[in-house]
Parts: C-alpha cells; sequence; structure tokens
C-alpha cells in the first residue's frame, strides 16, 4: 500500500541555518506518527513544510501519492490544529467552523451538514453561536479540532495541541485524540515535546535532535530498545540511569571497579575486544529486597532520598559510584539511611558504545 | 492566644498609645508627598488652561470691552458676535466669507487623506509581516528612512512632480501628499500591530484557503480596531494641523483652515479684532480637540475590545 504521506529527501535552510536536512519519513495510511523532540529539534518546522505554510528548500512531499511540493496548503489534504487554537475571534464557533467551507464555496447545506456532524463528535453544539473569547481552553481546542473536522481531509497536523492547557485537561483531551483517531482513522501527524503524549497516542514515534529524526518506532521499542544515548535519556520520566565503565566479553566493569554480568543482553553488534560503553538501565527495572534475588547483579546500597508519589516511590542511592534512581511498590517502608539490596537484570537494560553513543 | 498575650505584653512603650494594626493600612490625605505631587499639577494645569481661558472669555467679549484692558477678567456680558463673524464674514485675504470655506476645505483635504493613507499603510503592514518577499526589510528600511528627512528638502521637488501630474494646485494633491507622508509611521504602526497578533493565525486562515485579500478583510481587520483609531487619531491631527502642504499645493481656493485663520489673523489692515481671531483660533483648533475627545473614548474600549486571547 502506498503511504499516506510520504516525506523525501526534505531540506530547510533558514539563510546559513540547516533546519531540516535530507530528511526521510513514510507515514501508512492511518497512523498516528508523533514528532517528539526538545524544542528547536525541527519538529514545527518539519509539520509547518507538510502543511505548505514554509516553502522547502530541497526534497519532496507527498500527501496521499501527489506530489504536493509546490502545492497551496488548501490544496493538500490537510487539517491543522494550532497550539494557540488559532480560532478567529470575531467568528461565533460555527462560523469559525465553517469559514474554509464558505471560502471553498460550497454549498451551504452542505457547510451546515459537515458543521452539524463535527460538532456532534466532538460534542460542541450547545457552544456553536459562542465566540472564541466565552470558552475555556479545552473548549477552545476542541473547536479548533473541529476546524480541521469540517473539511473532511485525509491528514489531520496537531501542533502541540494540547500544550497551553492544564494538566488535568490535558489529560482528558488526550483521550478524546485518541477516541477520535479511532473513530475517523485519518492518518495523523502530531508534534509534540511532551512524552507522555507521545507514548500514549502514537503508532509510531519519531525521536527528533538537530532536525534529524534519531529513532522511528513503536512507542514500545523507542522506550525499551532506545536507539541511541540521546534517545534513552528523553524518554523516561525520572530517566534512565546511566553507569559508564569498560565492556570486555561478557563483563561490564564500571569506572570505580564495579563488575556487572552483561552475558544475559541481546547485543545487536557485539563489541570485539574491551570498548568504553555505557550501560543503562531504567528505574523500573531495578528491584529491592527479595526481588532482587536471582538478579544477574545485585549490590548491597543506601537510600539516600525517598520520594514517594503516591501510587509508586522513587528513591535515589549510589550504585558503582554513580547515582541512582528506582522505582518500588508504595507499600515497602523505605527510610532514607536504609540499607537494602537492589539488583537488576541487564537483559532489561541497553548498552550503548561510549564513543559512538549508538546501541551496541 | 499565647501570641496575642506576648504581643501586648511586650510592645514597646511607644507604640501602646497608637492604635493596633489591623485591616488596610490607613492612607492620610495631607502627607508631605501629596501635597507636592498636587501643587505641582494643579501649577501647570494652570500653566496651560491659562491661555485657553484668555482665548475663549477674550471670543465673547466686544472690542470696547477688549480695549478696556483687563484681559483676565470675565466677559461683562456674553457676545456670540465674534464666533459669527469668525465663522461667515471676516476677511481671508481678498475675500471676506468667513472661516466657513476653509473649514470645508480642510473637510475636503482631511477625509480622502485619511482614508486613503490609513488603507494603503494597513495593506503595507500586514504584507510586511504576514507575506514576507524578497527585499521586504530593505522596502522597510527605505520606508522608515524617509519619516527622517526633512519635508523643506523634498518641497521643491514635489512641487515639481506635482506639476508634472498636472495636479499641481489642486485638492489632489494636497491628498496625494499627505497620504505620501503619512505612509513611514502609518506603515510602522501596523505593521507592529499586525506582527503582535498571533501567527497562527494567519496560518489557520491559509490552510482553511484563504487568499490575500480575504485574510486581510475577514481576519485581520475585525481584528485592527484599536490601531485604526489610534492612526485616524494621528492622521486626522496631523492634515488638519497641516499648514505648509495646504499653503503651498492646494492652491488659493482650496486653502484649509490653517492657512484662512492665518490670513485672518496676521492680517495687515484695520484694526486688530481680537475676538474675532481669538474665536477663529479656538474653531479651527476644535476639530482635533473633538477626536480627541470622542475617539480617546472609543480607543479605550477598542483596545478593551481587542484584548482578546485565542
Amino acid at each position: 500500500m502506498q503511504p499516506s504521506v510520504s516525506i523525501k529527501d526534505l531540506s530547510l535552510n533558514f539563510g546559513n541555518v540547516k533546519v531540516l536536512e535530507n530528511l526521510n519519513l513514510d507515514i501508512a495510511q492511518g497512523e498516528f506518527i508523533v514528532l517528539l523532540g526538545p524544542s528547536g529539534c525541527g519538529k514545527s518546522t518539519l509539520l509547518n513544510c507538510i502543511a505548505g505554510l514554509l516553502d522547502v528548500s530541497d526534497g519532496q512531499i507527498f500527501i496521499g501519492g501527489r506530489n504536493v511540493t509546490w502545492m497551496e496548503p488548501k490544496d493538500r489534504g490537510i487539517g491543522m490544529v494550532f497550539q494557540s487554537y488559532a480560532l478567529y475571534p470575531q467568528m461565533s464557533v460555527e462560523r469559525n467552523l465553517s469559514f474554509g467551507l464558505r471560502v471553498a464555496g460550497m454549498p451551504k447545506d452542505e457547510i451546515d451538514r459537515r458543521v452539524k456532524r463535527a460538532a456532534e463528535i466532538l460534542q460542541i453544539e450547545p457552544l456553536l453561536q459562542r465566540k472564541p473569547a466565552n470558552l475555556s481552553g479545552g473548549q477552545r481546542q476542541r473547536v479548533a479540532i473541529g476546524r480541521a473536522l469540517v473539511r473532511d481531509v485525509d491528514v489531520f497536523l496537531f501542533d502541540e495541541p494540547l500544550s497551553n492547557l492544564d494538566a488535568k485537561l490535558r489529560s482528558d483531551l488526550r483521550v478524546e485524540i485518541k477516541r477520535l483517531h479511532a473513530r475517523l482513522k485519518n492518518t495523523m501527524i502530531y508534534v509534540t515535546h511532551d512524552q507522555i503524549e507521545a507514548l500514549t497516542l502514537a503508532d509510531r514515534i519519531a525521536i527528533m535532535k538537530n532536525g534529524v529524526i534519531q529513532q522511528l518506532a513503536d512507542p514500545h521499542t523507542i522506550y525499551n530498545k532506545p536507539t541511541n544515548l540521546y534517545v534513552a535519556g528523553f524518554i523516561g520520566s525520572p530517566s534512565m540511569n546511566f553507569i559508564s565503565g569498560t565492556l570486555d566479553g561478557q563483563t561490564f566493569t564500571a569506572e570505580d571497579g564495579t563488575r556487572i554480568p552483561v552475558g544475559s543482553y541481546a547485543f545487536t553488534t557485539p563489541p570485539t575486544g574491551a570498548t568504553k560503553a555505557v550501560l543503562g538501565v531504567r528505574p523500573e527495572h531495578i528491584f529491592i529486597g527479595d526481588g532482587a534475588q536471582g538478579m544477574p547483579f545485585t549490590t548491597e546500597a543506601e537510600v539516600e532520598i525517598v520520594e514517594p508519589m503516591g501510587s509508586e516511590t522513587l528513591a535515589w542511592t549510589k550504585v558503582a559510584g554513580v547515582a541512582v534512581t528506582f522505582r518500588c511498590s508504595s507499600d515497602i517502608p523505605l527510610h532514607a539511611g536504609d540499607t537494602i539490596t537492589i539488583g537488576f537484570d541487564v537483559a532489561r537494560g541497553s548498552l550503548f558504545d561510549a564513543g559512538t553513543e549508538n546501541r551496541l | 492566644m499565647n501570641a496575642t498575650a506576648t504581643v501586648s505584653g511586650t510592645a514597646p512603650a511607644e507604640n501602646r498609645s497608637a492604635v493596633e494594626p489591623r485591616g488596610p493600612r490607613p492612607k492620610p490625605f495631607f502627607t508631605p508627598k501629596k501635597i507636592m505631587i498636587y501643587t505641582t499639577l494643579v501649577f501647570f494645569s494652570l500653566y496651560f488652561l491659562f491661555p485657553l481661558y484668555v482665548m475663549v472669555t477674550t471670543s465673547f467679549k466686544t472690542m470696547p470691552e477688549i480695549r478696556f484692558g483687563s484681559i483676565f477678567a470675565l466677559p461683562n456680558q456674553i457676545s456670540f458676535d465674534a464666533w459669527v463673524r469668525a465663522w461667515t464674514t471676516a476677511c481671508t485675504g481678498l475675500t471676506c466669507n468667513g472661516l466657513s470655506p476653509g473649514f470645508w476645505n480642510s473637510v475636503k483635504i482631511t477625509v480622502p487623506s485619511t482614508i486613503v493613507s490609513i488603507f494603503i499603510a494597513a495593506i503595507n503592514g500586514y504584507a510586511l509581516v504576514n507575506w514576507r518577499f524578497k527585499g521586504a526589510d530593505i522596502f522597510f528600511a527605505i520606508l522608515i528612512f524617509g519619516s527622517f528627512i526633512p519635508y523643506q528638502v523634498m518641497l521643491y521637488p514635489l512641487v515639481m512632480i506635482t506639476r508634472e501630474m498636472g495636479i499641481f494646485g489642486s485638492l489632489q494633491a494636497v491628498i496625494f501628499i499627505h497620504t505620501i507622508f503619512g505612509m513611514p509611521i502609518l506603515t510602522l504602526l501596523f505593521r507592529n500591530y499586525f506582527a503582535s497578533l498571533p501567527q497562527e493565525l494567519f496560518k489557520a486562515a491559509r490552510v482553511d484557503g484563504a487568499g490575500f485579500w480575504r485574510i486581510f478583510f475577514e481576519i485581520m481587520l475585525p481584528m485592527s480596531l484599536p490601531i485604526f483609531v489610534v492612526a485616524l487619531i494621528l492622521q486626522v491631527t496631523g492634515i488638519w494641523n497641516d499648514f505648509l502642504f495646504g499653503a503651498v499645493f492646494a492652491g488659493t481656493q482650496n486653502q484649509p483652515m490653517t492657512v484662512q485663520l492665518n490670513n485672518i489673523v496676521n492680517s495687515a489692515q484695520g484694526t486688530p479684532e481680537y475676538n474675532v481671531n481669538m474665536a477663529a483660533t479656538v474653531l479651527t483648533g476644535l476639530v482635533p480637540l473633538i477626536v480627541y475627545f470622542v475617539s480617546g473614548k472609543l480607543f479605550v474600549r477598542g483596545v478593551a475590545a481587542g484584548a482578546v486571547k485565542g
């Protein structure tokens, strides 16, 4: 099947600054892709290029098999939702929704039908006659989504749509977007810097840094098998614990001399000879007390700080001379100063080459 | 309870007689700072208002009363004679029809100049911000640079240009000149205002398929009332008060009110009629004054209406 959106060798420069360079991305029909990265990584720029709001310096963009590289935004078959909602302040909700259709010169009954359907899907029917100023943030963003919805397009573009909302609304609307995608089955491209949004919504996540896609994979792979140190550190909160050392055969020797067996680790490219490496372990893959028994690596450690989070407890300790966080059930009584047994299996962790920073 | 006991027990002696502080801090009116502030304010308001007072009272006096000399006294009897003569029969140069022809000339100059200059400047600002074109920055720099060149330098070339265009000495010429000279500051004004509007609105409208004019008229204009009022105040007062361009380009039959006022006041013949001069001056200044009063209110309302998020 041909991809819904296809980006080929895309480059974009602002003067001498290369924002995107030789970027390739194929997005399948009905797929939910999240572009994730810190601010300034080029993710919004990429979305604007797809929308046709920015002219590309080189490369091609295909949407639905058509080369849209030189097309106006309205001809590309896209709908877009912006972070600041971008509702037309002087128009009622209904006129906001219908603006694009009126511009296109659509017959009135068809406009009414589509506005009604969008309002029903998004449950904003009672708000149709209101002005955007009289709506709450969540309602505004619903209207903004509705504006993309009425255009009956194949591809939805979201530019950090939830970033202006408070935490509660954000998680509510996140579920709604997921529900919307399940119902409409459109292709959706979603830009965010929030990893929770990315992990919960995406079929596949593209993690970007400096205009380059670092890893493109499903959330599970991104989380458990990060392709390089950057992805490993960016995804996960609290972030992955990193221990530097040397890898030689089946043993990883930390800088302070602690030896950690790595026999169970599934190497993608087993290194030859001694290599400088970084071992990464997620906080929830570190076990304590009885749970640590039978782990390939166990050690005694002193708890330094305990952060109860309600459903779980986060604690800080030192392993192999490095500060390490681990997560455990909040039922386990933990106090600063306790000495506990902790252990982990490198099979659940990640090993990176210290030089190239790529996964081993 | 313990706390109160401690406080009252250990309170220093000078505080014991005073009222226990509670609630809003009392704000005495007669503090040295306030007396200073209000004295200064009153002094400067009087300083600025006194000439106006003299003008208005003099305009209601009769000539004999003026000759009597007490310039600060209120008129014995209020007479509107000077106002009527200033409007209808005062001599402006050769003709003696009062200021009214000048008033209508000024209206004929100010209204089109204001509308045309604001409209073009609004489009300029909008295009400069939202439709970035090659050389936009240079274009803008040149435009701004234009506002630093003194009028006198351009006066003679402009006379030649309007003569070549065949409009010298006509209403079109003054309107043309006022439109050109309004451009730099108005474009700057609109450019900055449009730049302050969220760019995403413009992007959303483009995704919705609206073009240059549609976005301008349906999205941008309805959001720009405050800046239009500011531009309106600037242009109406500026053009109404203009003397130089009116005297040079308008031709004798189209002279604006300011030029005719000058002709009345500076007339070398006969005894100077101070009451008529004063009335004519107040009449000429009335339009900018009204614009300030009326649009000032509108302006505040416009800002409030424009301050809508989302």
